[in-house]
């Protein structure tokens, strides 16, 4: 088995098996802030049991291991075909090992190979930098929360919606009323405003590789971004939609080019199993350190 | 904490009410988009699978099987369940179920459904699927392994102490509708 397989098959097992320290964090002060005795309470305190026990016993912290997404970055002269093959087989071996679901279907025959191979399965993006690294990320995302995610288009006049920041603010917004619990609360945003369907879409997914506790350095994303988490947590919508105070855990928020014709918002949704990991390989394309 | 054991009774459903918190003992049957949609055009239970007084459970379990051939569960949580809203109420009907877990409520056709005949939606905590796996102390058999693949087969399933929250009961009431119209009455007045 080449260093390179190995290191994607460990990349997966701890994507799907433990969550980020700032997802975890995220978690525990939202356990803190609901009310004792509700349902809401109960719900994050089986949360944080589930956590503890998929980290333990290595095993996938949820059953629907999601759409495979891998970003990578890397220099110039690559071998991307390898790479990519390699992250074909390392799908391959992780879901023989029960660390991935037998969760790729084919759309037309409806039939599931139980390899979890197919076209587009798993998406791997590439990115050339300058840099002599090869960094490796990869986003697990289940389709519970895939479903309930959305697309506006501005001006959008039963939400009095036009094409400016207040506009944008009231279909994220509109989005998370829709949600309610069925993303798997409490969720985390991911936006772009602007762009095509295809690429507000894609945009919108990137976002969920930023952490939580960080901040958009353009400041009038960053004040949208508060502004949407603050007033989305005094809706009352809850944990699974029980009800309660942490209705998201997290909004990212980006910005993309438009034609003059189109304004479009994509809103992604990410359910609290945030499964996001990523690691640096070493030359002997080992893992050198972990991202998250 | 109320524990219902399975097959359950009308008067043991009739007695929830939103909002208890219960735990489910016994046999429970997995089954989703490809079951309902199967069992709504006419299609036959398998032998073995009786639902009457039973539970039908969301899920797309992650199973592997052992060297004896037996089946192990690894990951089992619930799947969302409003994508079964076209089919459900019938087969609460036609079948006679009690319970229907899953995640993220239902509509009004299924609300009318246990009402009508007598069954609640019970909301198991999404994403939770080691705590929910480890409540699962058998798997006793699989059914449509074949036909449709191991997330949408039937699989048979041994519980104890299985928790979930009554979200819409036999009464017409629903969490859910309550909890989206004070949250839709609580944005609007923050836009």
């Amino acid at each position: 088995m080449s260093a390179l397989l190995e290191s994607l098959i460990e990349l997966i097992r701890r994507a799907s098996a433990e969550l980020p320290d700032d997802v975890n964090a995220a978690l525990v002060r939202s356990l803190e802030q609901e009310k004792k005795g509700t349902i809401a309470e109960s719900a994050l305190k089986i949360i944080e049991r589930n956590i503890e026990l998929a980290k333990r016993k290595s095993q996938p912290i949820c059953q629907d291991t999601g759409s495979v997404i891998f970003y990578v970055d890397c220099p110039v002269g690559f071998d991307q075909i390898e790479c990519e093959a390699t992250a074909r087989e390392a799908v391959k071996e992780a879901t023989r090992k029960g660390f991935l679901r037998q969760n790729s279907v084919d759309s037309i025959t409806g039939k599931n190979d139980g390899t979890n191979l197919g076209p587009g399965a798993p998406t791997v993006h590439f990115h050339q930098h300058r840099e002599s690294t090869i960094e490796i990320r990869l986003i697990l995302k289940g389709g519970g929360c895939e479903n309930v995610g959305a697309q506006y288009s501005l001006p959008a006049e039963s939400l009095h919606a036009n094409r400016d920041l207040d506009g944008c603010r009231r279909v994220i917004l509109d989005a998370v009323l829709q949600a309610q619990g069925r993303g798997c609360g409490p969720g985390i945003l991911g936006v772009c405003i602007g762009g095509d369907r295809a690429t507000g879409y894609e945009f919108s997914k990137q976002q969920f590789l930023r952490k939580l506790d960080d901040r958009n350095p353009d400041p009038k994303l960053d004040a949208l971004e508060q502004d949407i988490l603050k007033t989305a947590n005094e809706l009352g919508i809850g944990p699974m939609g029980f009800g309660g105070k942490t209705t998201l855990l997290g909004v990212k928020i980006c910005a993309a080019n438009r034609v003059p014709a189109s304004f479009f918002v994509s809103i992604s949704y990410m359910c609290w199993a945030y499964r996001r990991q990523g690691v640096v390989l070493t030359a002997g394309q080992t893992i050198g350190s972990w991202l998250y | 904490m109320i524990s219902l054991t399975t097959p359950i009774t009308e008067e043991a459903v009739r007695a929830l009410k939103v909002g208890d918190e219960v735990q489910i003992n016994g046999v429970i049957f997995t089954g989703r988009d490809a079951v309902h949609k199967y069992l709504h055009e006419g299609g036959e239970l398998p032998p073995g699978v009786d639902l009457k007084g039973g539970i039908i459970y969301h899920c797309g379990p992650v199973m592997m099987k052992q060297a004896d051939g037996s089946w192990n569960c690894t990951a089992a949580g619930p799947t969302t369940s409003i994508r079964e809203e076209p089919y459900q109420a019938e087969i609460i009907g036609h079948f006679g179920v009690r319970g229907v877990i899953g995640k993220g409520g239902m509509g009004d056709r299924t609300l009318a459904g246990c009402k009508e005949h007598g069954c609640v939606y019970l909301h198991a905590i999404g994403g939770a699927a080691q705590v929910l796996a480890e409540c699962v102390t058998r798997v006793r058999g699989v059914y449509f392994l074949e036909k449709f693949g191991s997330p949408e087969a039937i699989w048979e399933l041994e519980v104890s102490e299985f928790p979930a929250v009554v979200t819409m009961d036999a009464h017409g009431e629903s969490l859910h509708r309550e909890v989206f119209a004070a949250s839709e009455a609580a944005l609007q007045s923050r836009l």
